[in-house]
């Protein structure tokens, strides 16, 4: 093989490219694709196989590729699997052979090969059996080694991938003739088009083509009416993009090719996964050519006779001396056009009698081909014809076993294709897919007649659909020749004939398992793996279950396909990822006080988005502990500041807001008096608890409700659904003002001082009172509650103030011996006072269960109260809530620990529960915990052992009261 | 007594960023108040503020700036709110809950169109829209076909940006 020296109307001969394949320096041109030139930089083995290690060569020129599948180096990495049909050259373009070692010339593993007698189809499931002890040890461990093609970086990637949003009337996918008619007509009439395009340059086969079109060459046509295209307002042309998968609702998935495979600008993302919202779509995918099962059809130098027609047209790469195996009419006009281009064709072989013989080379008729030889690429053909075998000197060997329409997005929604013995080929039938229409070669009209007119009449009936007129045009004028196939599957004779190239599945394999029982398609795919590489079988499917259908006596049409799934192509996880992964995985919520606890040194904490700070550390620390001691004992002793902002907030107004409260919380909000606030508690409609938190009444109609962090966004869609679907027509509004507050608490034996000099006078204001205040100019809230058992208050401000009030406070409790506290004091402090979170809402658990069955209001109706009452919601088989403190206070104990009689087992069935929250205090002194324990409440006194075999912790426990600090409450309420 | 300072919801991002013929900036703080009518109330809000934005809608009052922004809910963008108002509709202020960028530019909608999902194009000029940027909600003003505001929650403004990037 070698460049020829002229042609190639995909080639800019000015601009010649270096670039290394398997560390060997190579030429070639702007325009090519790596398989192109390599091709005509004498290449031909660009790999081994992934079973036998058979050397192999580049077959097709398009994204169907089973063989040249190479490792392309980007950003000092190798990322495997990469189509060198596909991939496009630029200057520097470093890649290697896969699946081979230490070269592909001289691979070790091709000792597979040898022993390719032993590994037929399902070797593993008949091997691997015994003895049995060996799975686990010596035969997982080794197929895993040899399973998979190509090695992932095995380092974190960051280059950027993008993920996009696309939405037109009609999306045509694929852009040859048919494709191209169609774009056209919908263009012109004024429809939003989206035109997408697996390869980099528009006009399908007639890039590659020998017809005309109006009298021009089809490339000159396509060029022609790409450049129209590209002028109106309303095409976005979409080249680079393999649309992958339709779905419901008109939605497709495309890949858009982007820096991994090609020259391009720093920061340009590698793949843009697009999701293209379509209302009409026309499917112009094409047909893709079917190679012969002959014996030994897998080396270097046996491709497809389309591809040489088209690495010939359009990347001037001259194959050499070819011969020509093909079974159809449009074969052997191909054969004679690239030879009157001055190919060099040798002779024409065909199982059909009777063909005309007016070719510039040897037409043998009712011939097959029998085999090849050339270890690292074919020397010559053997080939059978009238009874004679004989050999014939050639470079390549292409074949053309006819056409199969490329069917596949239409079958993505489970419709099965129908056969057409005329063409020998499934096509796709009508309605396969909603508003989507198969045309041209897709739905198995192969002339470029048939192919225009198919794209013009599917654009005139997808504007219909839209409400728009079809224009006028001129219909271009272009070959209608009739298409004669005769169907040839398989080739008897010596030697193996390759079905699957890329998973390596021969004729034998189908046959052997036909003969094992697996005769069904879709089992014969999973015992032979056909069609299961990375091509999923697109150049197999077809010839493997027509051999199918031979060995079990059936019919092609009987036999049928196996599923078409998404993606049609290859698609990246990292392009599916896109957009969703670092700081884009999930918003980061931040705080007004972020800043300030960042620069205070606190580590952040992740809860509902938000973050948090942990603790603020200081110079002498010698843990997280000494931290979160020193900023509970603050709270104890003198005064504390928390951003308390993340707690969500809602806003509910209307003069039925007090009985909306009333509906979802269990306790009654509507005695609830102006200026006050009451602790609620809500059930999900399954009776279990769903959250607490407090409910102020801001005014006789207006209410402020707060949720925990982690149910804010849970609790608003229960609002929102509940006055929606139960009460629409009552006069309630209800709206999030969680974003719109900063609020702080601020609490501690010395609170009243930090609010006198942030007020100058300080608000009278009851335990559970709540009050509009006056900051300057700016108006804010307070609220006398306490979830820390001190007294204490929580301070709200608009947003914008929040971090200028943060700072404030915390130097103002700084200057009263106390500071800022965190996450982790808040849990001491809350635990100390036996208040629950959701470590304890766990979403199993019942208001019994927390001890809280006394604000659940016989009075009343109540979301959740009807299924509250169900048998086995309370009792004593319920897991109670209650404290626990191990015997010795210093002994550590462990949230997840189980809880065991002292005398039992750890096992499941002796089970008395589990620890939910613990902490160590530094007021009391001891470790404590909150537990769930089986009838809990009635145990107090009990010992139990905790358990917690993962950390091998066991320590004797007592039950207690879970209130452990102040059980009657006197610090917070006085 | 105690003086507060504002702080802008952006301060974390260098702004204006410039690329692929957008600009991208803050906008300054706005009033903000969300007007939810109770039932049957539609009518009289209505005759109080001459208009109430059906679904999408921007409407341009007298003073006031009226976004659809939900079911029965529009934002109100000015401080002109007419007095007794409050006996039609809840009123909340949300001044401080959402930050505003300005999309301006010839690639505005482009870039708008490749990152939400739903069809920035067939927005009407005024036109509003509800939705979703990454996992971020926003709301979508459109002014014109090169000019759009992007409203989005205060606490999540430090990230806009990694779903912003002009591309």
């Amino acid at each position: 093989m070698r460049r020829r020296d002229s042609g190639g109307s995909a080639l800019e001969r000015a601009r010649s490219l270096s670039f290394q394949f398997d560390g060997r320096e190579l030429q070639g041109f702007e325009g090519d694709t790596l398989a192109s030139a390599l091709l005509a930089g004498g290449v031909r083995l660009v790999g081994r196989s992934f079973k036998y290690h058979r050397p192999r060569g580049v077959m097709s020129a398009g994204s169907e590729e089973p063989n040249a599948l190479v490792e392309l180096l980007r950003d000092g990495v190798y990322h495997p699997n990469i189509r060198a049909t596909t991939q496009e050259l630029h200057m520097g373009l470093q890649a290697r052979a896969q699946n081979c070692w230490p070269s592909a010339r001289r691979d070790v593993m091709a000792v597979n090969d040898w022993l390719s007698p032993f590994l037929g189809a399902g070797f593993y499931y008949k091997t691997f059996m015994w003895p049995r002890a060996f799975w686990e040890h010596l035969y997982e461990p080794l197929i895993r080694r040899a399973a998979g093609l190509g090695r992932l970086p095995q380092s974190h990637q960051d280059a950027p991938h993008e993920k996009a949003f696309a939405f037109c009337d009609l999306l045509v996918i694929g852009a040859g003739p048919a494709g191209l008619m169609a774009a056209l007509t919908a263009a012109r009439a004024g429809a939003d088009v989206i035109l997408a395009e697996e390869d980099r340059q528009m006009g399908g086969r007639l890039l590659s083509d020998h017809g005309q079109i109006d009298g021009m060459p089809g490339g000159t046509w396509a060029a022609g009416v790409v450049a129209e295209l590209a002028s109106l307002p309303n095409v976005r042309l979409m080249p680079r993009t393999s649309v992958f998968g339709a779905y419901d609702g008109g939605v497709y998935g495309a890949l858009e090719r982007g820096a991994l495979h090609m020259a391009a600008p720093a920061r340009t993302p590698r793949e843009c996964y697009w999701r293209i919202t379509a209302k009409r779509v026309v499917l112009a995918s094409g047909a893709l050519e079917r190679p012969i099962a002959h014996p030994d059809n897998d080396r270097p130098g046996v491709m497809l006779l389309g591809a040489v027609a088209s690495y010939w047209q359009r990347f001037a790469v001259d194959p050499g001396r070819v011969v020509v195996f093909g079974n159809n009419d449009h074969a052997l006009a191909t054969a004679k056009a690239l030879a009157a281009d001055g190919m060099d064709i040798r002779a024409y072989i065909d199982p059909r009698d009777g063909l005309a013989t007016d070719a510039p080379f040897t037409v043998y008729a009712g011939a097959e081909v029998i085999g090849t030889r050339g270890r690292h690429g074919l020397q010559h053909v053997t080939l059978r014809h009238k009874g004679r075998e004989f050999r014939m000197d050639a470079d390549t060997l292409a074949l053309s076993g006819g056409w199969n329409p490329s069917l596949h997005l239409a079958c993505h929604m489970n419709g099965r294709p129908v056969w057409d013995d005329t063409i020998a080929a499934f096509i796709p039938r009508p309605g396969m897919v909603p508003d989507m229409e198969a045309i041209g070669a897709a739905a198995g009209q192969f002339s470029t007649h048939a192919a225009l007119e198919s794209g013009a009449r599917a654009a005139a009936g997808a504007l219909d659909a839209l409400g728009l007129r079809a224009p006028e045009c001129a219909f271009p004028q272009a070959e209608d020749a009739p298409y004669a196939i005769q169907p040839l599957w398989q080739v008897q004779g010596k030697g193996r004939a390759w079905l699957d190239f890329a998973n390596d599945v021969t004729t034998r394999d189908v046959a052997l398992a036909a003969r094992e029982g697996f005769a069904s398609v879709e089992h014969m795919k999973r015992y032979t793996t056909q069609g299961m590489a990375p091509d999923q079988g697109k150049s197999s499917n077809m010839g493997a279950l027509a051999v199918l259908a031979d060995a079990t006596g059936g019919t092609i049409a009987g036999t049928g396909t196996t599923t078409f799934r998404p993606p049609f192509v290859p698609v990246s996880i990292a392009a599916l990822g896109a957009g969703g992964y670092g700081k884009s995985f999930a918003p980061e919520r931040l705080t007004t006080s972020d800043a300030q606890a960042r620069a205070m040194g606190a580590p952040m904490i992740e809860a509902g988005l938000w973050y948090r700070p942990s603790y603020f550390p200081q110079a002498d620390d010698r843990d997280w502990r000494d931290a979160c001691n020193r900023e509970a004992l603050h709270v104890r002793n003198a005064v504390g500041v928390c951003d308390v902002s993340t707690l969500g907030k809602i806003d509910l107004q209307g003069p039925d807001a007090a009985r909306f409260l009333d509906f979802v919380y269990t306790n009654t909000m509507s005695s609830l008096k102006p200026g006050r606030v009451r602790y609620g508690l809500m059930l999900r409609e399954d009776g279990h608890v769903m959250d607490d938190g407090t409910c102020a009444r801001l005014g006789d109609q207006h209410f402020l409700i707060t949720t925990t962090t982690a149910a804010a966004g849970e609790v608003m869609r229960h609002l929102d659904f509940v006055q929606q679907a139960f009460c629409a027509d009552w006069a309630v509004r209800l709206i999030s003002v969680t974003e719109a507050w900063a609020q702080f608490a601020i609490a501690g034996p010395l609170a009243d001082e930090v609010l006198g000099h942030i007020f100058g006078d300080l608000p009278e204001l009851p335990f559970m009172g709540c009050a509009p205040v006056d900051l300057g100019a700016v108006a804010g809230r307070l609220f006398r509650i306490s979830f820390s058992g001190e007294r204490g208050y929580e301070l709200a401000v608009p947003a914008r103030y929040g971090a200028d009030l943060f700072r404030q406070l915390v130097a103002l409790a700084e200057g009263l011996g106390g500071g800022a506290y965190g996450m982790e004091a808040l849990n001491v402090l809350r635990i100390e006072k036996g208040f629950v979170t959701h470590a304890e809402i766990d979403g199993r658990v019942t208001a019994f269960d927390l001890g809280l069955q006394g604000m659940v209001s016989p009075r009343k109706d109540f979301i959740g109260r009807a299924a509250s009452q169900r048998a086995g919601l309370t009792g004593a088989a319920r897991l109670q809530l209650v404290g626990l403190r191990p015997v010795n206070a210093q002994a550590e104990i462990t949230a997840g620990a189980h809880l065991y009689a002292p005398d039992q087992p750890a096992r499941a069935a002796f089970g008395q529960g589990h620890v939910k929250s613990v902490c160590y205090s530094p007021t009391l002194q001891s470790w404590l915990a909150l537990a769930l324990v089986r009838n809990g409440r009635a145990r107090r006194g009990e010992r139990l052992r905790l358990d917690d075999g993962l950390r091998g912790i066991r320590v004797d426990v007592e039950i207690c009261n879970p209130v452990f600090f102040d059980p009657d409450g006197g610090r917070m309420r006085d | 007594m105690i003086e507060l300072t504002p702080a802008p919801a952006f301060a974390a991002l260098s702004l204006p960023v410039t690329g692929a013929g957008t600009r991208i900036d803050a906008l300054p703080p706005a009033r903000i108040t969300a007007l939810a009518p109770y039932c049957g109330q539609l009518q009289a809000l209505h005759a109080l503020l001459g208009g109430f934005p059906e679904p999408g809608q921007v409407l341009e009052l007298d003073g006031l700036r009226l976004v659809w922004a939900g079911r029965d809910l529009a934002f109100a963008f000015g401080e002109a709110l007419p007095t007794g108002i409050e006996a039609h509709a809840a009123l909340t202020d949300q001044s401080d809950g959402w930050a505003g960028l300005s999309l301006t530019g010839p690639g505005a909608e482009a870039l708008l169109a490749r990152r939400l999902p739903f069809d920035v194009r067939r927005m009407a000029v005024p036109g509003a829209a509800r939705s979703l940027l990454g996992h971020m909600p926003v709301l979508v003003i459109a002014l014109g076909r090169d000019e759009f505001e992007l409203w989005l929650w205060r606490s999540m403004a430090a990230c806009v940006l990694h779903h912003l990037t002009p591309v």
